[in-house]
């Protein structure tokens, strides 16, 4: 039992690192400022989300692994607010105002 | 178990500088404020491996605390954009 939870935690975790990787490469090879805010705000929160589930079995109590989620649930809140501020702000900008 | 979760940790690390520094070198504003959101995520996700590695709760709340100063300082500065005129600050367009 506990070598099926320590497999799907190495599995879980380096998914998330692989996205990581994925987020960060996106960054560097983006030409345009929107596609890199995309790159960094879609892959990098999924890579976080992946690295919790993959935390999940290790925690050692209900309350920590409640506490894993509620950190990855604010995680997407703040996430998705500061991009669509700051899309909202280069949108602006473009437009001319 | 607890030298793969270091070793990812790291590897986090690694990436997120990899990508701070394309980030800060953009002549932007808002590029580098995006720099402050992937310090949060990253750094969030690394400390969160660290935390369980090593048996130390209290890393969880310093992951939680990087994250919620990235979103907040994020929309300290959109705020600030929207009170001041676009002067230097969003006017150094890429001409690509």
């Amino acid at each position: 039992m506990t070598l099926l939870a320590d497999a799907f935690t190495v599995i879980a975790v380096s998914a998330g690192a692989l996205l990581f990787l994925a987020g960060t490469i996106g960054l560097l090879r983006f030409p345009d400022t929107l596609s890199r805010l995309h790159a960094l705000s879609k892959a990098d929160n999924l890579g976080l989300g992946l690295i919790v589930l993959g935390l999940l079995p290790q925690a050692g109590s209900l309350s920590g692994g409640l506490k894993l989620v509620c950190v990855w649930l604010l995680a997407q809140l703040s996430a998705a607010t500061a991009s669509q501020l700051i899309a909202g702000r280069i949108h602006r900008r473009k437009s001319g105002s | 178990m607890a030298d793969f979760l270091i070793g990812t940790a790291l590897f986090i690390s690694a990436v997120t500088a990899l990508g701070l520094y394309r980030v800060l070198r953009a002549r932007i504003a808002v590029e580098r404020m995006m720099a402050v959101q992937l310090l949060g995520t990253g750094g969030g996700a690394a400390l969160l491996l660290l935390g369980v590695a090593s048996g130390v709760s209290a890393a969880n709340d310093a992951a939680l605390l990087l994250m919620l100063f990235a979103t907040f300082s994020c929309a300290a500065f959109t705020l600030g954009l929207e009170t001041t005129p676009t002067e230097n600050l969003g006017s150094e367009e890429e001409s690509r």
